[in-house]
């Protein structure tokens, strides 16, 4: 057990390295000037040669990336060329957000999509089942950030109910779970959900039908027992994977997170990377994904141990 | 014998008994599958529109005109309203398929031929050079896809040719694990072994024995990629990252209209419906082509 | 004769040296976790013309023999020698080997590529070796109709519309399509139905007479063994334990797992069952053999020499690998023992 523990840490270690390279060298295929930004067209080459030294582009590529690995392993992921502040202070405002606003939606999409799912793998075959199964590819077709502006239009242009764009009176800082701020959460979150909704829909739908066809379960109707004996039954034997896939899905909508937040001006870290990308702001570009992209691999090494230790059958090696 | 001296003698045509072969026995399963029948239809009118759009449009997508924006639904001369620039939408819809299909389909196409390349080399050659081509990948799949994407076309820029080499890089990674996996379990099988013992070069055995039989689950899993790949292109261009105005494209028409949602809220929604009928259109035939093809997920 | 044929009637058609095979056990951390000597130091020859039949338990290293003379795994050491003379050395490359030796499976479905029709199948070897397409088919037609199968009704068939027998037929089609004169038959009959079985093991006593072919013929199964095979060799732990003329084999076995081999075959005649479980329990694990004599552990005349000392394969015509059969080994049975 704990050897494989160990393992599966030490596997991840040479992928975090090759998701850092990625990030690093993000900046040397942008074209042009990196500068280019914070540069006025007229300054003099005194002042440009003071940039370059500062952002450290004089040295050779190992050695910028060996000292942007060490500095981010301090917390320092540099300084955005747009707002002088520091990068890591500005992701981990964002992330909060972000994180929440994913969280919330993952667990609307779970709760839908195992119902859903369920549902339809009880009654597989059935009007309910076509029904259900349509409601999950439907969710999984659906562009989400179309959704999103569609939600807007109902819910807020046209019935007045909620409101449209940002995270409430306490800006992008100051959070409270209250009404106040909660209703800001409501549409993102709908609209977020839809994907993982489908995606959890149809695996609980094909392990339920896939359950209640396999002998043991027809078994153990013959030896009388009661419908909500075989309920915690499936649910027993679909709630690891079901769970995994839920955990691989917050993952995606943290990375995915950019088109929603665009449309409602959320505050979380796609709304971040909106503005680096447009304002070519690459060390905060780069910062922003090198935490995103470590969060989907910890989670998913979260997921691999956590589904391990639920499920002993699966072993992946 | 005396009844059959005098009958002509019986002319038995040499008819080769032939069995249909894979892809026939394929295409008669989708065909009695009436839904996945019904979304291929939707596909091939898209595909049509995609080529002929720009020569059937009821007017001039790209005329703008100050006096008529934002005109609603069933204006005269303007079916499905006009948008913020006074251009006829319907018009704009069907020309947009062209650019919107091809953002979508042409990175999975050039995953397809990418992928499976590094997929099958990786499974075939196996040992040192397996684990260096399957490790990078690993390193790509530990991108969310949608960031993946949306950090290559901001790094590259905005644009068109941009869009496309991300998203083909997204797709890469993908459609090569499940190449990889499915040679490296046809290489194992004896015909295999058989044909090496037949003194055939690594090559020929790739090109005979194990395309054959990995082309089809791979094709499948792309296909399935297409839905993927049209919401991610439109997203890309909705962000400003892929086409620019003022060509149509699906994505960038909601963007654009996005001020519209006051005033002219449905006409705003109009291009998400066709990406969302284009999407579902694909998934649904993709799902369909599984099935007949009996690929196990 | 074959045009082929370069070392004339008296050169052995293989000669195989101190062949060896060991694959390596991946551990944890990537770290070897030891070997298994799968194939561990065998000296045979096949003479030309004749079927040498090969027998022992599973897990022996039959099977990895057989894909060590077809070159389609690497060996750790040992010569192997096709009518006198190496592949890869002067005057024989693998392409031409391959094309003189040639294999056939035990799973008739797996070696047959479920993609092709059958007579694409059997094209296959000939166009690798530069037959035109039109003149490799309608040669693959004419072989399937050679071994039983009616190219109208078979030819453009796929191998799942087939039985097993069939597609067994196709395999031998295949192999024969090359012209090989040496044909390595691995459990190529084990998996078929008994009456099946008969027809195809006729159908290659057939075809070896017709075309002048060599068999290396792989079984678990000693009747059908005894029934093909001119010459027996009997494998165990991979090793050579003995060696020697089908007839003289079956009749008088020398080693005591040959004997208790043959005790373990059904037998028609009630007189002669044997009461006794002639081999008790499963072969050592080949990641560790026995020191010394490797049938030791199961053999009911070990003795203390076996664990030490390995026997050598030694006899003209019948060879065996047996302290018993080693004059002055030490074991008491063994010709000028003390006692």
């Amino acid at each position: 057990m704990f050897a494989s523990l160990a393992r599966r840490i030490v596997y991840t270690l040479p992928i975090m390295a090759g998701v850092a390279l990625v990030c690093f060298l993000l900046v040397h295929l942008a074209p042009g000037d990196p500068l280019v930004s914070v540069l006025p067209p007229d300054a003099s080459e005194d002042l440009r040669q003071q940039l370059i030294k500062l952002y450290g582009f004089d040295r050779s590529l190992p050695e910028q990336f060996l000292s942007w690995v060490w500095r981010a392993l301090h917390g320092d992921l540099g300084t955005s060329i747009a707002s002088g502040r520091p990068v890591a202070a500005e992701v981990y405002k964002a992330v909060g957000n972000t994180l929440m606003l994913a969280a919330v939606a993952t667990l609307i999409g779970f709760f839908f999509g195992s119902l859903f799912g369920f549902v339809a793998g009880y009654f597989s075959g059935s009007w309910v089942d076509r029904v259900a199964s349509l409601l999950s590819i439907v969710g999984v077709s659906v562009p989400h950030y179309w959704l999103g502006m569609v939600l807007v239009i109902i819910f807020a242009a046209q019935l007045n109910w909620l409101p449209a764009t940002g995270a409430g009176p306490g800006g992008s800082t100051d959070w409270h779970w209250n009404w106040e701020h909660v209703q800001y959460l409501i549409l993102p979150a709908v609209a977020k959900s839809v994907v993982p909704m489908g995606i959890i829909a149809r695996t609980v739908r094909a392990l339920v039908a896939e359950m209640l066809a396999q002998e043991f379960v027809v078994g153990l109707r013959a030896k009388g027992l009661t419908d909500y004996g075989v309920f915690r039954h499936i649910v027993k034997n679909v709630a690891p994977t079901a769970l995994a896939v839920m955990g691989l899905q917050l993952g995606y909508l943290l990375g995915g997170s950019i088109l929603i937040e665009t449309v409602f001006a959320f505050p979380g870290t796609g709304f971040l990377l909106n503005s680096a990308i447009f304002q070519r702001d690459l060390p905060l570009l780069q910062g922003t994904i090198l935490v995103l992209a470590m969060f989907f691999v910890l989670l998913n090494l979260v997921v691999d141990l956590v589904q391990g230790t639920l499920d002993p059958r699966i072993s992946r090696a | 014998m005396a009844i059959l001296a005098g009958a002509p003698p019986a002319i038995v045509p040499v008819v080769f008994e032939r069995s249909p072969g894979y892809w026939a026995t394929v295409w008669r399963k989708l065909r009695r599958d009436k839904v996945a029948m019904a979304a291929g239809f939707v596909v091939l009118l898209l595909v049509l529109l995609a080529v002929f759009g720009s020569y059937i449009t009821p007017a001039d997508p790209f005329k703008a005109s100050m006096l008529s924006r934002l005109k609603p639904i069933g204006t005269a001369g303007y079916p499905l309203g006009s948008d913020e620039l006074g251009r006829d939408m319907l018009s704009r819809l069907m020309m947009g398929a062209r650019l919107s299909l091809f953002m979508g389909i042409t990175p999975v196409l050039a995953a397809f031929f990418l992928g499976s390349a590094i997929g099958i080399l990786a499974g075939y050659a196996g040992g040192a050079v397996n684990t260096a081509i399957m490790r990078t990948i690993d390193v790509f799949y530990a991108f969310p896809s949608v960031l993946l994407a949306i950090a290559l076309s901001g790094a590259l820029g905005a644009g068109i040719t941009n869009s496309l080499i991300s998203l083909t890089v997204v797709f890469i990674p993908l459609i090569a694990r499940v190449a990889e996996s499915a040679t490296v379990q046809v290489r194992g099988r004896e015909f295999v072994e058989a044909a090496r013992a037949s003194g055939a070069s690594a090559f020929t055995i790739v090109r005979v024995h194990v395309l054959g039989n990995v082309l089809g689950p791979i094709f499948v899993y792309s296909t399935s990629l297409i839905a993927v790949s049209m919401i991610l292109a439109s997203g890309l261009s909705f962000l400003g990252l892929g086409v620019k105005p003022p060509q149509p494209e699906w994505g960038l028409m909601l963007n654009t209209l996005r001020t519209a949602i006051y005033t002219q809220p449905w006409i705003a929604a109009l291009p998400g419906v066709m990406i969302f009928i284009t999407s579902i259109s694909f998934n649904v035939l993709s799902d369909g082509l599984r099935s007949a093809m009996d690929v196990k997920q | 004769m074959s045009a082929d044929d370069v070392g004339g009637p008296r050169q052995p058609m293989l000669r195989v040296r101190q062949l060896v095979k060991h694959f390596p056990l991946k551990g944890q951390w990537g770290r070897g976790a030891g070997t298994v000597c799968a194939v561990d130091g065998i000296d045979f020859e096949v003479l030309k013309g004749e079927t040498l039949g090969v027998v022992g338990e599973s897990g022996c290293g039959k099977s990895t023999t057989a894909r060590l003379l077809m070159h389609l795994i690497e060996r750790t050491g040992g010569e192997i020698d096709f009518d006198g003379r190496t592949v890869g050395g002067r005057g024989l490359t693998l392409k031409d080997f391959r094309r003189q030796v040639q294999m056939v499976f035990q799973d008739s479905y797996s070696s047959l590529n479920p993609r092709l029709t059958i007579e694409d199948s059997v094209a296959f070897g000939p166009q690798v070796h530069g037959v035109e397409a039109r003149t490799s088919v309608s040669r693959a037609r004419e072989l399937l109709a050679r071994v039983g199968l009616e190219p109208r009704r078979f030819a453009e068939r796929y191998p799942h519309e087939l039985s097993g027998g069939q597609r067994q037929r196709v395999n031998i089609a295949r192999a024969l399509a090359l012209q090989p004169r040496l044909i390595i038959l691995d459990e190529a009959v084990s998996a078929l139905d008994k009456s099946v079985e008969a027809q195809v093991l006729n159908l290659l006593l057939d075809l070896k007479e017709e075309f002048g072919l060599t068999y290396l013929f792989i079984s678990h199964d000693l009747n059908v063994v005894r029934y093909i095979s001119d010459r027996v060799m009997v494998m165990y732990l991979g090793q050579v334990v003995e060696i020697g003329a089908s007839e003289e084999i079956f009749v008088a076995p020398k080693h005591p797992y040959t004997k208790a081999l043959l005790a373990s075959m059904p037998s028609m005649d009630p007189d002669r069952r044997t009461q006794e479980a002639p081999l008790a329990g499963d072969p050592p694990n080949p990641i560790d053999p026995p020191p010394g004599c490797r049938f030791h552990t199961r053999c009911k005349f070990a003795e203390p020499v076996c664990i030490t000392r390995v026997p050598t394969l030694a006899g003209d015509g019948h060879a065996v690998a047996c302290l018993m059969h080693e004059p002055g080994s030490g074991h008491s049975r063994a010709a000028g023992a003390a006692a």
